[in-house]
């Protein structure tokens, strides 16, 4: 489904991916690890077609095709969603106007007519359910003044609403506390299906309790410097990734 | 011939048209005194500082229209609230025209200012109101002075008129250019309601400079709702004057729509005169193409316990020009007086300028007041986080913008009017939204 070839990026002139190369087949879900400022978040922002990020060299594949030069909204048509580790706060769009204005614009590019609006509202209603969003919630201003765990939450509730075939989550656990989590991540499992895949980029292990990886990478400097099942994400929680740096330190020496 | 000189002498065939002896026509010599000798405002002025009127003054205007243009309704149906029942005065070109009317004197007074004005029977309530809010500023004077049509919009006591009233000025012009100086006179019994929307609307590419003056005079507990409508050609220009005085327990709320005009000036002052009013002042402004608006306002509260909220928007784009500039002025005897105001603006390009400058003067010292005023550009974060949902850019700049004038929109309680502003919004934007802001 999604193919990266010995991608490079950089903002500002910086370097932060230095050859990505990274394999996702439908029904998968993987994870990506790694410290801080190892360039995961650059990975996440590159692919949902981010234009803060310069991609300088290699190819991002979708289903076979180049989307390397695709808008970030032409990604989204074909189905790729990224959750926000920062999602922002919009005041004045309701999280309901948003998403039906959202779904509307994917269908129209897709050449489907608007959702009947009774369907709309069925749909909505389950998949709030889903999160166990409360009603008043919906009319809510998107992000406005909402907790860090009603951010997430609302940020997988628009990937129900969506049903991405691609689902990045970008650092989904950070700010939630263990039931928010729970809720989060259960969201995340009853959405998957043999046809979507699922990547999930965190810091910390705690996340992979719940939402189990097929493989796991971990992301140093800019490159995918081990990949593994998910054992290594227990292995790097307790070990930390100091040993990763230096099995790399003295493999390049 | 410049403009103040041939108003001069204008006046004097004007004196010929009027009947002399009225009372009201040592106003007008009062007022055409002043104007003499002040002339048109000009940027020297700190109340004029980003707004000069040179450009709109060398058109060589005629200031009697000589007759009114035949236009039919459906010339002029796309302006009009119309889907909903109202009364509606309108006048084309300064004068009045009655098949597109619909006025009243039943329960209430929807007609017109010169009938106010010469009729016997109308007098008291002319001696108490008429001009009796309209400071001594040259604008005004000048309107003061060629003071003879408009509306004349009465609410008796605890009337509640049924319906919105219109005031709609169009503008067709035989002319080459043409000056128009409508006079409003709006009175709110106490305990009276009324829902009020004012347009002016030029149908002709030929320059129109209309200098309005309107009063309103809100009774105890009495409730105004006003909206103004602007959205004219690039070759009309309005200087908008409207005074408002409020009696104890009352509300007025006054929503300003500033899309479209070459200059337009809205000088709008709030005088507050008793306790526990509330003073609503909102407006939002979307101009590009060289377009300019400026909002002066003023809230003065002089009774304790009173509310102020002030809150403009403003979008600018394409070499086009916003100020705002809002006074708060709270007196040593107002006390537990609430008052806010806001202005937030954002640029769409470097080529747009925007001036925005609060003002608060507060002498009381049990007040809660504050202002903030902010000058920006669209989000680009927020813009990367609706494309990434699927919405295109172009929809997304205009969602952005539509979430931005939101917070104005809110208010209007005419349903008709947020629907038709919301359209037009997005007929700027050019593009369509799937919901109803």
């Amino acid at each position: 489904m999604l193919k990266i070839k010995n991608l490079h990026a950089s903002v500002e002139g910086e370097k932060i991916l230095k050859g990505i190369n990274l394999e996702i087949n439908p029904g998968e879900v993987h994870a990506i690890m790694g410290p801080n400022g190892s360039g995961k978040s650059t990975l996440a922002s590159v692919i949902a077609g981010n234009e803060d990020f310069e991609v300088t060299k290699g190819d991002i594949l979708f289903e076979k095709a180049n989307i390397s030069e695709l808008s970030p909204e032409e990604r989204a048509h074909k189905g790729i969603f990224l959750s926000f580790q920062y999602p922002v706060e919009i005041p004045g769009v309701s999280v309901t106007n948003f998403i039906k204005t959202s779904i509307n614009q994917v269908r129209k590019a897709q050449g489907q007519k608007d959702m009947p609006a009774n369907e709309m509202l069925k749909k909505i209603r389950e998949k709030s359910a889903l999160l166990e969003m409360d009603r008043k919630f919906l009319s809510r201003s998107l992000n406005e003044g909402f907790s860090g765990g009603e951010k997430k939450r609302n940020e997988i509730f628009q990937m129900a609403m969506l049903e991405p075939k691609l689902a990045i989550l970008d650092e989904t656990d950070s700010g939630l506390d263990i039931d928010a989590l729970r809720i989060v991540a259960d969201g995340v499992n009853r959405l998957k299906t043999k046809d979507n895949a699922t990547l999930v980029i965190t810091h910390y292990q705690r996340l992979l309790d719940y939402v189990i990886p097929d493989v796991v990478h971990v992301l140093m400097d800019g490159k995918i410097v081990k990949t593994g099942g998910k054992e290594l994400a227990k292995e790097l929680e307790e070990k930390g990734y100091d040993w990763l740096k230096e099995e790399r330190a003295e493999m390049t020496s | 011939m410049e403009l103040k000189d041939k108003l001069m002498s204008s006046y004097l065939a004007f004196e010929e048209q009027v009947d002399l002896e009225n009372d009201i026509h040592e106003v007008r010599n009062k007022a055409i005194k002043f104007f003499e000798q002040t002339g048109f405002p000009t940027k020297k002025e700190e109340a004029w500082k980003y707004t000069s009127l040179n450009s709109i003054l060398k058109e060589d205007y005629s200031i009697f229209p000589k007759k009114e243009d035949a236009i039919d309704y459906k010339d002029i149906k796309k302006y009009l609230i119309h889907d909903i029942d109202t009364y509606t005065i309108v006048f084309v070109d300064g004068i009045y025209s009655s098949h597109l009317s619909r006025t009243t004197h039943d329960k209430l007074d929807a007609c017109l200012m010169s009938s106010a004005l010469d009729k016997e029977k109308y007098k008291p309530i002319i001696d108490k109101y008429f001009n009796k809010i309209v400071p001594e500023d040259s604008m005004s004077s000048l309107n003061t002075a060629f003071a003879k049509e408009g509306a004349y919009i009465r609410i008796p006591k605890n009337v509640v008129a049924e319906k919105p009233i219109q005031i709609m000025n169009f503008f067709t012009s035989n002319e080459a250019a043409l000056m128009v100086q409508p006079r409003n006179l709006i009175i709110a019994e106490e305990g009276a309601h009324v829902q009020i929307i004012e347009r002016h609307q030029s149908l002709t590419d030929h320059p129109v400079l209309t200098n309005s003056v309107t009063e309103v005079y809100v009774g105890k507990n009495a409730d105004v709702d006003y909206y103004k409508i602007q959205n004219d050609r690039i070759t009309s220009s309005l200087i908008d004057n409207t005074f408002i005085k409020q009696e104890r327990d009352s509300r007025c709320s006054m929503h300003t729509f500033s899309l479209g005009g070459k200059i337009t000036r809205n000088n709008l002052k709030f005088y507050q005169h008793g306790e526990n009013c509330d003073s609503v002042l909102k407006g939002v402004t979307i101009l590009e193409d060289k377009q300019h608006v400026d909002h002066n306002t003023l809230v003065h509260h002089t009774f304790p316990n009173c509310e102020s909220h002030q809150d403009y928007k403003g979008i600018f784009s394409e070499k086009s020009v916003g100020v705002f500039n809002g006074s708060v002025l709270v007196d040593r005897l107002a006390q537990k007086t609430n008052a806010f105001q806001s202005n937030n603006n954002i640029l769409i390009d470097d080529t747009a300028t925007c001036n925005s400058k609060p003002q608060l003067e507060i002498f009381a010292d049990d007040v809660k007041c504050s202002h903030g005023c902010t000058i920006g550009q669209l989000d680009n974060e927020a813009l990367y986080y609706l494309r990434s949902r699927g919405i295109p850019k172009k929809e997304a700049r205009a969602l952005l913008m539509f979430a931005f004038a939101n917070k104005v929109l809110s208010s209007v309680k005419i349903p008709e009017i947020k629907k038709r502003i919301t359209k037009q919004i997005a007929l700027k934007l050019g593009v369509e939204l799937g919901f109803n802001l």
